[in-house]
């Protein structure tokens, strides 16, 4: 449904009376004013005249006290009503931020359907580098709390990821930039577009020559349109892409083999056999959320029996650091990044692809060869070959052709236009740009969003040469890298708090709507591109339908009558989906005699075998640094790695072996002192602490993109260090030739989980389809341990009524960790920073495990989500001496927070160790920002308290409200009538976060539960059941579908 | 039964003796110049400088100890280095230390008193003083290691309008009666003993200050025959309620471990192991105390070679009976055949606190087979010196099972580490500064040795009278 939001642009009442008495003054000064430099609009005599009292008047006008800021006296004042109003701010929950200046009315009426304390969820859509995932938002009285994936949309199908989770922090964040700044001085937003209206005037004249946009990739019809109309405007103005993660090297790729630029979408559901050659393709967009479930949904298996039928697909991945795609890989081959093209030519040409023969192959990569390309070759039309988006362009051809020759085209991956508005090759771009302010051709730059000045490759310069650019304007959330060298910065706002628009992998458009009115008074992009151009003041949901109801969208709004457009717009936002705007299939020819031309020109050559590669990946957490001051990210750990609050430098046992270098742990908690080297390359380098990967490729040195910001913020400023540093615009991703020197220098290192092998314990069970189908290994490898029923003195509780249960699918879990972020958000868990972590007191009340098992070089790598287990024998309960932690009637293990002394017992005695214990003031009871950030339903922790995950309880009480309100048939359950609960109404936070439907929840008394029929699978174990605590979360042993041609190697 | 009294029983019993057994007193006091000696450390002799330097700096360690609790209520035991896994730390490990300490008192008092050990009359009452002061110092632990000190109520029975009480299935909810019961009766078995020194004290006072103090002290104490048959009896009784607590009190606290199911705590062991640990570590401490006090104070007449050669035997057997502790554990582990219980054993021994786990074999098992030879139960020196390794090994002792038991436990994914910060360390050397400047105002105030026990133990108390015509041993 859509929000009745008003659009916040200042809009300035016409000058009255005082200022036109002084016409005759004005006109007086008019006659002695100094010649304007070029062509310079004035709106009234009495600005022309300039005289103090118009612009005291034009001051007054405008929000933000902003000439107060000059005086010194003012000033002070001005910061004490600052602070005021932050603090009136964290009251009025209802509006925090300023009232818009359109209308103000009583909350006689309430806005529609909103019910006082009963939140509401509207669509819209969150992008990543441009491409949207859609979401559903909760809503509290006003406020966004939670996200939720929108199960309507093509790209989330119910599912979001970390970032989308942790999004909501980012609104609130106290750090975001609040105010228009003109050269470290706060201004106006009249006195901004007064001074770019200016300075595009001067361009006019010029058609443009001097005016250069740089963007985000830009998804966005209505933005498109914008900086096309004002391209259109300025016809020799250039409008430039960045994008630090971007899809350069697939485009680059498409061109090669079909010589336009095209996107390829997959269908997972169809591909009983994929390749992924360095793809990310579970865990990275665009796409990977709905490519997770779909790759999930063909490994489930629910019994032996059904397995037959049901085949279950079988991934290879080839990649050098591992990932969490390489995680579910049934077989995984580490390959330095520089060596895959050489393995994916030579795989090609064992396909029947007409490349030149010889590509050097690695001796362990080469005995895979033949069974691959066997298998691939046995399951024609339903397998799938992914190019990672780091690989170089031959590669992407390479896929496109074994697509192609394995008849997967049309099957399991089809081409469409590219997602992005006039798609360009982002680096490419970059660097016509940065030629331009080299040369001085660039007079007026508009940064609108993005960060290049942070994330630009370093032999672009970009932070020297933006000083050549005369008049710099920077839009965007935070006073960052980029704002603090611009002229100009402008207050974004988020995307929770404006109108906009975006496309999905597929090309699916979503309208996103605005939760709340901007916090901070940012202007959205739109805003600032309307108050440059000819409709200085409409507002962001009118530029947003004006794109939709214009000619100029391809969406099916355009067709409609006017009568009807209102009926689609209401369903587009309602639904958060644009129906019918996915791209069609698109027909494409392989130009395989260009690509073997090519091949031919640039033989793979075999990596240098003693020099050492460099490898650019965008970090799990703070992706490309955008992230950077969001706590909730920066404490989230890392898939693979669990390292917090900073990037490292990842390389194999061998390579650190070989280097000389390591970690070790330290004293306390779960800290990690690393050994810190220098890296040296490509004339620049860069100090870094080391991180031992088991798993990744020999000779390869992967460092994290998006840390190091020096101008992020509270959280994230000084985190980690700068792999852009060193980053080359002509090898992004990575090249050889790296040089590696110790430095003697230690660091320490925050990581959740230093300790990744099982130690014989049959912590995660696995076991191979081929096992488990002949039944030669009901779940797993277990031994018989499960003692669940002993005897006792006293009866059995019944639980009449419900009895909750958790089962989670190992199988399926990719170790993304958004239910992790989910269950922070939802719960209102507090982040307790880098020192604290390393002191091992995360407060994470769910957290993933990773455990390997078998040689270091190349081990299997599991991961466990481990919520509370709500045992039946719960050991916490019977220790605790004050009672806080107990036992519902419904099975749930309850923690009473106002009951807790803190003896810390219940941890002790726990064997999962998920208890969290708050050791000092963790919660933020102060930011007045943040307090509008927590869920109303959960119990904020106060320091010296116990807390664990709880089921979610609140969810489940209000669908037992939902239940009992809507009257429904109740049913008879041992002799007590209930209303019914429907399974599948209570999602815990983190199920319904979870991109592959890992984790399912329900009343385990109803047989037919999504979570009983779970539990009955003979893969169903328990986790230390043989300590018979009888945990209610259960797992489901992991499934494994391995090559038997390559289990023999 | 009035013949029955414990003084007639001592008595009897120093005639046993062996002729070889070097006395208890050494020959030549009369019960004059014994009540001289030990009163006059109160009473007359000036006060050292020596007790002011020890005075001065165990009250500065009191307010090291002060202002590290100041600094913990106000900011949280985040100040400590506890975490997830390792929730307990220095609190508890110092908790059970000073418990273990408090327990000699008791066992000396009573135990001995009922098993006619005459020798204990020397060093019962500052030994008892030693309890009260050690179990002060236990007590702050607990309560301070709690998350919201100020609810530590929640944990005692009282009706309350949330209708709520303990959870009575929790160890600590049996802790806190174990230890608040053992406060009782041992300050009660302290003070009912000191009576009739106290009316002596208030007697031989030469200032109105004493006599006014040391008479309320004594309530009105006169020596009577009904006082003294009253007296025995109360003591005895006190002497019977005390016996079952000094191994009540530590199996208790053993079940705050040996109750939860983590490896290397949950074990059946535990109860005895920790009551012998804990005399094993209460006579450490007595004897660290005593041998610098009859140095000093120049008690060596009434502390003599035989009471340390007694205490040195009594180390030895219960040290025998901790390390057969440390043995049955390792046995155990390897014996059931539990990979959680067989993985703590060995960490133990080779994983991070490798050093501490040897530490504490070195000072707990080796160092007391010194004790086996006559020359080292002898020398005041070197029973001082295994003494203080003992202590030592026995704060070991606790803190590799509270640590290294949780730090890795069953899944290796939440495996941490533990080390004390520096509050830790000023929270735990503050209270030692306490109980030093507790036991220090102790020995200036109030008689150390129990007069008129001792008078019962010259020979003259068997004849009935003195040969130079002293009235009677009563004061």
């Amino acid at each position: 449904m859509s929000k009745p939001e008003a659009a916040h642009d200042p809009r300035p009442a016409a000058v009255d009376g005082t200022g036109g008495s002084r016409a005759a003054a004005a006109l007086q000064r008019l006659v002695g004013a100094a010649p304007c430099q070029g062509r310079e609009y004035w709106r009234t005599l009495e600005e022309l005249a300039d005289s103090a009292a118009f612009r005291e008047l034009v001051e007054r006008e405008f929000p933000a006290q902003a000439s107060e800021w000059a005086d010194p006296v003012a000033r002070r004042e001005f910061l004490v009503l600052m602070g005021a109003s932050l603090a009136l701010a964290g009251f009025g929950g209802c509006s925090p931020a300023p009232a818009p200046p359109q209308k103000i009315v009583p909350y006689v009426r309430p806005p529609e359907q909103g019910v006082p304390g009963k939140p509401l969820f509207f669509a819209t859509a969150m992008t990543l580098g441009g491409v949207a995932s859609g979401i559903l938002v909760e809503s509290h009285t006003g406020r966004p709390t939670k996200i939720e994936g929108n199960p309507d949309h093509p790209a989330s199908l119910g599912a979001t990821d970390r970032f989308a989770q942790a999004s909501v922090l980012g609104l609130y964040d106290p750090d975001r930039s609040q105010s228009v700044v003109y050269r470290g001085r706060v201004r106006s937003w009249g006195d901004a577009v007064v001074a770019l209206r200016g300075a595009l005037a001067d361009q006019r004249g010029k058609r443009g020559a001097g005016l250069r946009v740089v963007t985000e990739t830009v998804t966005s019809p209505t933005l498109a349109r914008q900086i096309g109309a004002l391209l259109d405007a300025y016809p020799e103005a250039k409008w430039h892409q960045y994008e630090p993660v971007g899809r350069a090297m697939a485009r680059r790729g498409a061109l090669l083999a079909f010589d336009r630029d095209v996107h390829a979408v997959y269908r997972m559901e169809n591909a009983e056999r994929i390749l992924s050659l360095g793809a990310d393709f579970l865990d990275c967009g665009p796409g990977q959320l709905r490519y997770a479930r779909e790759f999930a949904d063909r490994r489930r298996v629910s019994s032996a029996a059904d397995s037959a039928a049901h085949a279950m697909n079988r991934l290879y991945v080839v990649e050098s650091a591992p990932t969490g795609t390489g995680a579910k890989a049934d077989h995984r081959l580490p390959l330095r990044a520089g060596a895959i093209r050489g393995f994916a030519q030579a795989l090609a040409e064992q396909l029947g692809v007409s490349v030149a023969a010889g590509a050097a192959v690695p001796e362990h990569a080469a005995r895979w060869l033949g069974p691959l390309a066997r298998d691939l070759e046995e399951h024609r039309g339903r397998c799938l070959v992914i190019p990672g988006r780091a690989q170089p362009a031959v590669v992407h051809a390479l896929a496109h052709a074994m697509n192609q020759t394995l008849g997967g085209v049309g099957a399991t991956v089809y081409y469409t236009r590219p997602v992005p508005e006039r798609a360009v090759d982002e680096i490419e771009s970059l660097r016509e740009l940065v030629a331009d302010m080299d040369q001085g051709r660039v007079e007026l730059l508009l940064i609108l969003g993005g960060n290049p000045a942070f994330s630009a490759p370093a032999d672009f310069e970009f932070a020297a040469r933006l000083g050549r650019v005369p008049l710099r304007v920077h839009l965007g959330l935070y006073v960052d890298e980029t704002a603090r060298l611009c002229d100009w910065h402008i207050p974004e706002t988020h995307y929770l708090e404006a109108w906009s628009d975006a496309r999905a992998y597929d090309g699916t458009a979503t309208i996103q709507q605005p939760l709340i009115a901007p916090l901070y008074g940012g202007k959205s992009v739109h805003e600032l591109l309307a108050a440059l151009g000819d409709s200085p003041e409409r507002p962001g949901d009118e530029l947003v339908r004006g794109t939709w109801r214009g000619s100029w969208a391809d969406g099916p709004g355009s067709a409609l009558p006017e009568s009807e457009f209102e009926a689609f717009w209401k369903k587009s936002l309602h639904d958060g989906v644009v129906a019918g705007t996915a791209f069609p299939p698109l027909e494409v020819t392989l130009r395989g005699a260009a690509l073997a031309a090519e091949l031919a020109r640039d033989p793979a050559a075999a990596p240098p075998a003693d020099s050492l590669e460099i490898v650019f990946e965008p970090d799990a957490t703070v992706y490309d640094g955008r992230f950077a001051n969001n706590g909730w990210l920066q404490e989230l750990p890392k898939p693979i790695t669990k390292l917090t609050w900073d990037n490292a430098a990842l390389m194999s046992p061998a390579t650190a072996a070989e280097l000389g270098v390591g970690y070790e742990p330290g004293s306390i908690g779960s800290v990690a002192w690393s050994d810190v080297i220098e890296l040296e390359y490509g004339g620049r380098s860069l100090r870094a602490p080391v991180w031992v990967v088991p798993g990744h490729a020999d000779g390869s040195i992967t460092l994290h993109l998006g840390y190091g910001r020096s101008a992020a913020g509270h959280v994230g400023t000084g985190a980690g260090f700068n792999a852009y540093a060193i980053r080359s615009s002509e090898q992004p991703w990575f090249e050889s030739g790296l040089s590696v020197r110790k430095t003697g220098e230690r660091y320490p290192l925050a990581c959740t989980q230093l300790h990744h092998l099982m130690h014989g314990r049959d912590l995660v069970r696995s076991a191979t389809m081929a096992e488990y189908t002949a039944g030669s290994a009901a779940p797993g490898r277990a031994r018989a341990e499960q003692p669940l029923e002993t005897p006792s003195l006293y009866p059995a509780y019944e639980y009449p009524r419900y009895r909750w249960g958790m089962a989670i699918d190992l199988t399926s879990c990719t170790g993304c960790s958004a239910c992790i972020v989910a269950c922070q958000a939802e719960n209102n868990i507090p982040i307790v920073g880098k020192d604290q972590v390393s002191r091992g007191r995360e407060m994470h009340w769910l957290r993933v495990d990773s455990y390997y098992a078998g040689a270091p070089d190349n081990p299997e790598i599991y991961f466990q989500p481990v919520p509370c287990m709500h045992c039946e024998n719960a050991p916490c309960e019977l220790v605790c001496p004050v009672a806080a932690t107990v036992h519902s009637d419904e099975g749930l293990n309850d923690m009473i927070y106002n009951r807790c002394v803190g003896t810390r017992y219940c941890s002790n005695n726990c064997p999962y160790k998920v208890r969290r214990f708050n050791f000092l003031q963790y919660a933020d009871y102060k930011t007045p920002s943040l307090k509008l950030l927590y869920n109303p339903d959960v119990s904020v922790r106060s320091r010296g308290v116990m807390e664990k995950c709880t089921y979610c309880v609140q969810r489940i009480n209000d669908a037992r409200m939902r239940a009992e309100k809507d009257n429904r048939a109740k049913v008879e359950r041992d002799g007590t009538w209930l209303p019914p609960i429907y399974d599948g109404e209570v999602l815990t936070a983190c199920q319904a976060a979870c991109p592959t439907q890992a984790i399912v929840f329900g009343d385990m008394n109803d047989p037919a539960s999504a979570v009983a029929r779970m539990k009955s699978q003979p893969l169903n174990y328990g986790l230390l059941a043989e300590l018979n605590t009888r945990p209610r979360t259960t797992y489901l042993a992991a499934l494994r579908n391995p090559n038997p041609e390559i289990e023999r190697l | 039964m009035a013949q029955e009294t414990p003084q007639t029983k001592m008595h009897g019993a120093a005639g046993r003796t062996p002729p070889d057994t070097p006395p208890v007193i050494t020959p030549g006091y009369t019960f004059g110049s014994m009540t001289d000696k030990v009163s006059s450390i109160v009473l007359t002799r000036p006060t050292s400088a020596r007790w002011y330097i020890g005075f001065a700096i165990a009250s500065s360690l009191f307010l090291v100890l002060a202002v590290s609790i100041g600094y913990l209520l106000a900011v949280g035991v985040g100040i400590w280095g506890v975490n997830i896994p390792v929730a307990w730390g220095f609190a508890i490990t110092n908790f059970v230390w000073w418990i273990g300490i408090g327990h000699a008192g008791t066992l000396i008092s009573a135990i001995l008193l009922l098993l006619h050990q005459e020798w204990r009359t020397s060093i019962n009452r500052f030994a008892e003083a030693m309890t009260i002061f050690a179990v002060a110092c236990a007590g702050l632990f607990p309560l301070l290691h709690l998350g919201r000190p100020w609810f530590f109520f929640y944990l005692l029975p009282y009706p309350n309008t949330m209708g709520l009480w303990p959870q009575f299935r929790s160890p600590l909810v049996w802790d806190v009666f174990a230890v608040f019961t053992y406060l009782t009766v041992s300050l009660l078995f302290w003070y009912a003993g000191m009576i009739p020194d106290l009316a002596t004290l208030r007697d031989r006072s030469q200032r109105r200050a004493g006599r006014v103090v040391y008479g309320i002290l004594a309530m009105g104490w006169r020596g009577s025959a009904r006082h003294w048959r009253r007296y025995e009896m109360a003591y005895l009784l006190l002497a019977g309620l005390a016996t079952p607590l000094v191994v009540s009190v530590h199996t208790v606290v053993s079940f705050d471990f040996a109750v939860a199911q983590l490896p290397g705590w949950h074990s059946t062991i535990f109860p005895p192991y920790f009551v012998a640990g804990a005399i094993f570590s209460g006579f450490a401490m007595v004897l660290t105390l005593a041998i610098p006090l009859r140095a000093l104070y120049g008690l060596e007449d009434f502390i003599t070679t035989r009471h340390l050669q007694n205490m040195g035997k009594i180390m030895l057997t219960t040290g025998f009976m901790v390390s057969y502790g440390y043995m049955i554990e390792a046995f155990m582990a390897w014996y059931s055949d539990n990979r959680f219980e067989q993985y703590v054993q060995l960490n133990r021994a080779l994983g991070p606190y490798w050093p501490m786990y040897w530490s504490l074999i070195a000072c707990n098992v080796l160092a007391p087979q010194l004790l086996w030879f006559k020359r080292m139960r002898t020398s005041a020196l070197a029973l001082f010196i295994v003494a203080i390794l003992v202590n030592v090994g026995m704060w070991l002792e606790r803190y590799v099972i509270v640590v290294t038991s949780l730090h890795r436990d069953f899944l290796p994914s939440s495996w941490g580490m533990y080390s004390g910060t520096i509050w830790d360390w000023a929270t735990f050397i503050g209270s030692i500064g306490m109980f030093v400047m507790l036991f220090l105002l102790f020995i200036r105030f109030l008689p150390m040795i129990a007069i008129f026990e001792m008078r019962s133990l010259l020979p003259q108390a068997e004849l009935g009278t003195e040969p130079r015509g002293e009235a009677k041993p009563c004061p």
